[in-house]
């Protein structure tokens, strides 16, 4: 202490040395210290539903649940198991996913690609065709009507992956790296060996660009897992709901059981309704949630890469 | 072969043919947008028409600014459109700071397996579903078994009925979004300062800089054009507060203070088969937002050289 208040009066650079070090000390700790309440903040939520959906549904309703189960059952999962249409929804999903998945990256890389060249006669016009989407719309009515009366598109497997495929801000992104990553170089070398617009996109264009592709591919299948909207517009049929409009009748509109039931079967049934919640919780969120932090750097990647034009 | 070389120079015609492969490419796109997206844009048209599905959006006949009126005259319109603007301001003024903020935090870590570790669970809650989202946060505000009224009490505060409570839902809707997407939003931020120059800390230091203080002169006037973009962004959905979210989370009891207009327009519309009044109340919505955006990228570009467009 004696040694500071020495140090101190003498106005030298060692003296400001000294004070600075100890106010970033202090800076440091307050944000370790922010740091980790927000993470404990962004996790425990996550953490709770775990852990209230292998235990006694009274004492997580009474709050004696908080930091480890209490009374572990795997009830709640049990009853998932016998919920049909929660399965039926889950494949729904895989399969909407996978081909929504698919033909996103089938319309929106090639278009990408084509915008990304120089050379391409009307390129502000086509640029302009799919950016301009992007702020101004039909808005919901008119593009139901023209999905249920001049294309009869409600109520089928297509309405989930075909019309909403074309992703403006996909197109932004990948184009961004097609610009900055191909070199017009090559393109001019491919061309001088004999090499065709369609043959140099499919044989050198699309194995350079693995990881745009993986990106957007990430994006898209998050994206169909995760939506609800366009399935409650547009389809009817129950068989045909994906994962997250059962999760909503389960979850908001508390549409547990298929049929009807009564007196001690309700009871029962209402008593484990939280239960039952937490765990379709994390049993519709699990694929992603897991697969997120080995992905996590493609996403990033991605984001960074839309962010190079802003 | 030396043709290939002079592309540049070539007309626009040449261009074309020589190019025709890349306009093979773009075919499924374009076919797909004109008629899923463009055509819509067409089928506005019945915002202005006495919409009958057997006579088709061209055959139905004129209605002028019928539809127009009846929205502007209505109750619900001063209703809709306050609580739009509550929540979509109360949003903006939350969300866009914080993740600024959150970055210029992550930016000062240099303990790099914790700073790891900080920003994929920041991330995580991005990706959890709207309608989990919606789920979790009725039960966790449930006031018989909710976890955050019990975490409440504990410390002395009794919350009532949140989701119950029409004063408490713009609160609710915010912050929730916040918890979700303040991390994911904080990655643009991170990209935007891991391209400081390390030269500029290392002159700061020199001369005596607190890390407080080159905050203040580095990393901060680093972000104001990544700030800009995407505040003008968040502009132009002024009036675009997501549907999703808003609509799982109505209930009776709430709804003077949560019905907005997209949730307004889808029942009018899907739900009382109103087709074209509810195209009208979307298309006033889809103009005001584009006109918005428009005028604050002129504004940005005016006094700052940064914009969309």
């Amino acid at each position: 202490m004696s040694d500071l208040t020495v140090r101190n009066i003498r106005p030298h650079a060692g003296g400001n040395r000294i004070r600075k070090s100890r106010a970033d000390r202090i800076f440091d700790i307050i944000i370790y210290t922010v740091a980790v309440l927000l993470t404990l903040l962004a996790l425990y939520p996550m953490y709770f539903i775990v852990i209230a959906s292998v235990s006694d549904p009274n004492l997580v309703a009474k709050g004696d649940v908080l930091l480890f189960p209490r009374a572990m059952s795997l009830d709640g999962y049990s009853y998932l198991l016998s919920m049909e249409n929660l399965w039926n929804g889950y494949g729904n999903t895989i399969l909407y996913s996978l081909a929504g998945t698919l033909i996103m990256l089938v319309v929106n890389i090639p278009v990408a690609y084509s915008l990304s060249r120089k050379d391409l006669a009307g390129r502000g016009f086509f640029t302009f065709f799919f950016i301009f989407p992007m702020f101004f719309g039909g808005g919901l009515i008119p593009t139901f009507i023209i999905l249920n009366n001049t294309f009869h598109m409600v109520d089928t497997f297509l309405v989930m992956v075909l019309p909403f495929s074309v992703i403006s801000y996909y197109i932004v992104v990948a184009r961004t790296f097609f610009q900055s990553s191909l070199p017009a170089e090559l393109w001019d070398a491919a061309q001088i060996d004999g090499c065709g617009n369609l043959r140099y996109f499919f044989q050198i264009v699309l194995p350079l660009s693995k990881a745009i592709l993986a990106v957007i591919a990430l994006w898209a299948a998050v994206g169909h897992w995760n939506s609800y909207f366009n399935a409650m517009i547009y389809l009817r049929t129950p068989s045909r709901f994906p994962l997250q409009l059962v999760m909503r009748n389960i979850l908001i509109n508390n549409e547990m059981a298929a049929t009807a039931m009564t007196g001690s079967a309700a009871a029962e049934l209402n008593r484990k309704a939280n239960l039952i919640k937490y765990g379709a919780i994390v049993v519709s969120s699990l694929p992603i949630m897991t697969m997120y932090p080995f992905v996590q750097k493609y996403f990033n990647k991605g984001v960074m890469i839309g962010a190079l034009k802003g | 072969m030396q043709r290939a070389v002079s592309i540049r120079r070539t007309s626009f015609l040449h261009r074309a043919r020589r190019n025709w492969g890349l306009y093979l490419l773009m075919l499924p796109a374009i076919v797909i947008f004109i008629c899923f997206t463009y055509l819509p844009m067409y089928g506005v048209i019945i915002a202005f028409k006495d919409f009958r599905p057997a006579a088709g959006i061209w055959g139905s006949s004129w209605a002028g600014l019928k539809y127009f009126e009846r929205y502007f005259n209505s109750y619900m319109f001063t209703n809709t459109i306050t609580n739009t603007l509550v929540i979509s301001l109360y949003t903006i003024a939350v969300t866009f700071p914080l993740p600024i903020l959150l970055a210029l935090m992550c930016n000062q870590m240099y303990a790099r397996r914790f700073k790891k570790f900080f920003q994929v669970s920041t991330y995580l809650p991005h990706f959890i579903s709207t309608v989990v989202m919606c789920g979790m946060i009725i039960m966790f505000l449930s006031p018989s078994s909710g976890m955050i009224p019990k975490l409440l009490s504990l410390a002395g505060i009794e919350t009532g009925d949140l989701m119950g409570n029409a004063g408490a839902f713009s609160g609710i809707y915010v912050w929730t979004e916040a918890w979700q997407h303040v991390g994911w939003d904080s990655i643009m931020y991170i990209a935007a300062l891991s391209a400081v120059d390390p030269q500029l800390y290392e002159a700061a230091e020199v001369d005596g800089a607190s890390k407080w203080q080159k905050i203040l002169a580095i990393d901060i006037p680093m972000l104001v054009p990544t700030m800009i973009t995407l505040f003008i962004l968040r502009c132009g959905s002024i009036l675009g507060v997501g549907f999703e979210k808003v609509y799982l989370l109505q209930n009776d009891l709430n709804i003077s203070n949560s019905e907005i207009i997209s949730t307004y327009l889808y029942k009018m519309g899907l739900k009382s088969n109103q087709y074209s009044y509810s195209a009208a109340i979307g298309l006033f919505n889809n103009v005001v937002n584009f006109v918005i955006l428009i005028l604050v990228n002129l504004f940005a570009k005016k006094v700052s050289d940064t914009s969309l467009f």
